[in-house]
């Protein structure tokens, strides 16, 4: 882990109106981590993601991706550097087929490949997520479970260097989860760094080498998960939202 | 490249519009024939160009008849007072068109939705008012084509000739552009603004590039299309280069036929022109044909919103392969 940092957050902060969405996020992501991002409902996980990858600039700070400056850029331009994203709630292409949701990706992301290529990537994502046999049906007929695979299909056929998955196991059984963290790993071990929000507690904790807790837009805890889960800020951060603490308490 | 050619879907759509085309070499009256045809290809042209925006980029061009229209005044400009050949003026049409395309693309297709539609509107009146206050252009009477202009051609009737035949080619053309762009990388980017812009720009589509490039391919052959019209007409005037609700009818084709489809708008396209020749010639409806195209309009987005092929090829997926 004594690489450069892939990513640098420094000092980013966000407003909506007189809602302070992000304040002074700063952390390193080394190469290679899985980082995990938690917090209460409207933390601004969803927010720092936005950021990120271009959606909406910070109005204050930098981000600083493989040593380049990319405050500012457009989602495009982030897409093409190498970082892709699954979303909090799914963005399927509806009335295009699974395989051309994920060709989508391959075809526009970083290694801009062309169609024919991208459709070996493609099938050869959908292997992986598990939903090879889905190629053909257009993606507003799968179900969510199976949504939120196409969104990370989807992601992983640009073949990013960075990866920033927004609560994937959301919505997921038990089994589903058990799968889901395994190519979670996978990833990983094929050398992308992850920066994962998640509110299914003791998968995050499992698959995270360090966390960040964040409670009304402020940074409140960074580090291991044990650490994070034995702050006691975390703990009351967490009081305001009874149901998490709960999850947070019972699975330490 | 290869792999695309060998597609069926493709060959159909072309023989369609190839049988069209042809028609008129079989007919016993010739003459009558053509004009048939012509304005069959004509609609086939226009509703494939409109296609590439409507159907494949999923924005709504209610203006889309600015870009006959102007490409029409200039290559008849350049006909008129300097004598340009036909195959010149029209592609200096097309290209006027296409320059338009692509500022406009610049400053409107940033407004999604309805706005955009609104805009596209705006953009065809502004340029009726421009140009009836243009005096290089006729102003307000518009232009008439100098009977000896035929004459280099070898008289009027080789010369209506000529502007079917280009008519024919330009509309195969437009025909397999719309297939290839369909069936290309370009085009998988334009279907995924379509189906969500937002998504497609965080996979890496730079959709402000992909839509004005798609804008301006769809006003290209449209401006093509209105040197060949209006050479054929004779002449030209502000009143009937900018008919707002000619935009409209592409729009009912487009729809009717299926948008997103390649073989939708040509279908599209033939039917509606068949039914208008119906209604002109009924005394119950002809003053009230553009009323039928609503209702025709209103129909379709509540019954069969994805169009006769689009139906066609969720109801027989096997059928897929062949109505691309
Ligand atoms: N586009 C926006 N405009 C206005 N307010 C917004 C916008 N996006 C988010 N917010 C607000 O910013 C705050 C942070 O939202 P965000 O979606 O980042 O939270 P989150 O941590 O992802 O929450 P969750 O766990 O529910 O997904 C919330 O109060 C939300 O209502
Ligand atoms: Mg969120």
């Amino acid at each position: 882990m004594s690489q450069a940092p892939i990513l640098q957050v420094q000092d980013v902060s966000k407003r909506f109106g007189g809602l302070q969405a992000l304040a002074h996020i700063t952390f390193d992501l080394p190469q290679g981590e899985i980082l995990g991002l938690i917090g209460p409902n409207g933390a601004g996980k969803t927010t720092l993601f936005n950021c990120i990858n271009g959606i909406y600039p910070p109005e204050e700070g930098r981000l600083v991706f493989q040593g380049q400056d990319i405050t500012g850029l457009k989602p495009y331009h982030i897409a093409r550097r190498g970082v892709a994203r699954t979303h909090q709630i799914v963005q399927p292409l509806e009335e295009l087929s699974v395989l051309e949701n994920v060709m989508v990706g391959s075809c526009f992301g970083h290694e801009q490949r062309s169609l024919g290529e991208s459709e070996g990537i493609a099938d050869e994502v959908l292997g992986f997520v598990g939903l090879v046999e889905r190629r053909e049906q257009p993606a507003a007929s799968l179900n969510v479970a199976q949504k939120k695979r196409l969104e990370l299909a989807r992601a992983l056929a640009a073949r990013p260097f960075l990866l920033l998955l927004d609560e994937v196991l959301a919505g997921l059984n038990p089994t589903e989860i058990a799968e889901m963290v395994e190519v979670v790993r996978q990833i990983r071990d094929r050398g992308v760094t992850i920066l994962i929000i998640e509110h299914v507690m003791h998968a995050l904790m499992n698959v995270s080498d360090r966390v960040i807790v964040l409670d009304y837009g402020e940074q409140i805890a960074e580090g291991t998960p044990g650490e994070v889960a034995n702050d006691p800020k975390v703990i009351e951060a967490y009081l305001g939202d009874p149901k998490l603490a709960e999850r947070l308490m019972g699975e330490e | 490249m290869k792999k695309q050619l060998r597609n069926p879907g493709l060959w159909l759509a072309l023989a369609i519009t190839a049988a069209f085309a042809l028609w008129p070499a079989l007919a016993s009256n010739r003459a009558y024939a053509r004009e048939t045809s012509f304005t069959i290809l004509k609609a086939v042209a226009f509703a494939a160009s409109l296609n590439i925006l409507l159907g494949f980029t999923g924005y709504v061009s209610f203006g889309h008849i600015v870009f006959l229209g102007l490409g029409g005044y200039v290559g008849f400009y350049l006909m008129d007072t300097f004598g340009l050949h036909l195959a010149l003026a029209a592609l200096a049409g097309g290209l006027s068109s296409a320059i338009l395309a692509f500022l406009l693309g610049k400053a409107i297709l940033r407004l999604r939705g309805a706005y955009f539609a609104l805009a596209t509107i705006g953009v065809n009146e502004a340029m009726r008012a421009f140009i009836k206050n243009f005096e290089p252009f006729g102003g307000p009477i518009g232009m008439t084509l100098n009977f000896g202009v035929y004459r280099a051609y070898g008289g009027p009737d080789q010369a209506l000739w000529m502007a079917y035949i280009g008519t024919a080619l330009l509309t195969i053309v437009v025909v397999l552009v719309s297939f290839l762009v369909k069936t290309s990388r370009f085009g998988l980017g334009l279907m995924a603004i379509r189906e969500n812009e937002d998504a497609a720009e965080v996979m890496g589509v730079v959709a402000p590039n992909a839509k004005t490039w798609a804008y301006v391919l769809s006003a290209v052959f449209p401006g093509i299309l209105g040197v060949l019209f209006f050479f054929k007409n004779g002449n030209i005037e502000p009143r009937d280069a900018f008919v707002l609700h000619q935009s409209i009818e592409g729009i009912v084709m487009v729809m009717l036929g299926g948008h997103g489809t390649v073989l939708g708008p040509i279908l599209g396209a033939a039917a509606y022109q068949r039914l208008r020749g119906l209604l002109l010639v009924s005394p119950l409806f002809k003053n009230i044909q553009l009323a039928v195209a609503g209702v025709l309009l209103l129909i379709i987005i509540l019954f069969i919103p994805a169009g006769a092929v689009g139906w066609l090829r969720t109801r027989f997926s096997r059928l897929r392969r062949v109505l691309v």
